[in-house]
């Protein structure tokens, strides 16, 4: 665990270095400017699908997606950061209570 | 500005709380959570690593999705080397500091010595509480006794949902990030944990360059 901790430590470093060290040319390539941006946009939409819609190799449907459409509406009325993933989780508490 | 710096410092420690609380409902220990926080430095990627080890992955499929959402942190740096200038050592330090929030309240400032204060002002203050809110979530979150109970699973997705939807103000980006999460569930079966987050940046980084060319 602590090599993989690590090992991503360092490289979200050196990405940050590079911006700052890197000929302006690389970085302002039209490729890179339109491509990266695009890249966290699906990568988080990716991590929120799976992390509600999956239990190890399996698709399943349980108040995980009860906590999502919560934490969807709480970004639609602009919520701040921690409201939204406190309305999630105690979505999902509460349904397995009862 | 030093105002400006505190206030996104204290909204920042707030979620940092709950990105302690969420390391730790992953099984990450207290000391690898803080180290997180003081070293890799960039909310969202530390937020992929836990999601991934969280949901079963290893923690390599962790790492390169953390790696692949910092690379934005090194677009910032073509906006923000002119504001940067000095030697190598202070480049250095100040690469730490290159996230969302400092770049924002840097290039929002006229002269580049108001955007030199505000970069400092705000990467000191978010830094430090968000390794104090990291702190205490991590701490609050290790005296629980079974995190699912209590919610905790249904976390992450929120937390990931909270940072993507400022990206979806047009068309494009919301219809990247619907595919994006259709294709993810689609290769999910088949493919080990935390893989198909690779398979998706492939693909848009694909679309991308070639939507460029075109």
């Amino acid at each position: 665990m602590w090599a993989g901790v690590l090992v991503a430590c360092a490289s979200c470093y050196v990405l940050k270095l590079a911006g700052l060290s890197l000929p302006a040319s690389v970085l302002q390539d039209a490729r890179v400017q339109r491509t990266v941006p695009l890249v966290p946009i699906a990568l988080l939409a990716a991590l929120v699908a799976t992390q509600t819609f999956s239990t190890g190799h399996h698709l399943v449907v349980d108040v995980r997606a009860a906590a999502l459409a919560v934490a969807i509406v709480a970004v639609l009325l602009r919520a701040p950061f921690l409201v939204v993933v406190a309305a999630a989780t105690a979505t999902a508490a509460l349904l397995r209570l009862i | 500005m030093i105002r400006d710096a505190l206030g996104i410092g204290i909204a920042t420690g707030a979620y940092a709380l709950s990105f302690g609380a969420i390391s730790t409902a992953a099984g990450l220990s207290l000391l690898q959570t803080c180290a997180l926080s003081l070293l890799m430095f960039t909310g969202a990627s530390q937020f992929a690593l836990v999601g991934v080890v969280g949901a079963g992955g290893s923690v390599w499929a962790g790492a390169a999705t953390a790696a692949l959402l910092g690379s934005r942190n090194a677009l910032y740096g073509v906006r923000l080397s002119s504001v940067l200038e000095g030697g190598w050592w202070k480049r250095a330090a100040a690469a730490h500091f290159v996230i969302d929030e400092t770049t924002a309240m840097a290039i929002a400032r006229d002269s580049p010595s108001e955007s030199r204060l505000a970069f400092w002002a705000t990467g000191i203050a978010i830094f430090t509480l968000w390794n104090l809110g990291t702190l205490i979530g991590a701490l609050a979150t290790h005296a629980l006794p079974d995190p699912k109970v209590l919610g905790f699973d249904a976390a992450p997705p929120a937390a990931f949902l909270a940072l993507l939807a400022p990206r979806l103000r047009a068309r494009e980006p919301m219809a990247i990030a619907l595919s994006a999460g259709v294709i993810a569930l689609v290769c999910l079966p088949f493919l080990p944990a935390g893989v198909p987050l690779l398979v998706v940046a492939l693909l848009v980084a694909l679309f991308g360059v070639l939507r460029t060319r075109t």
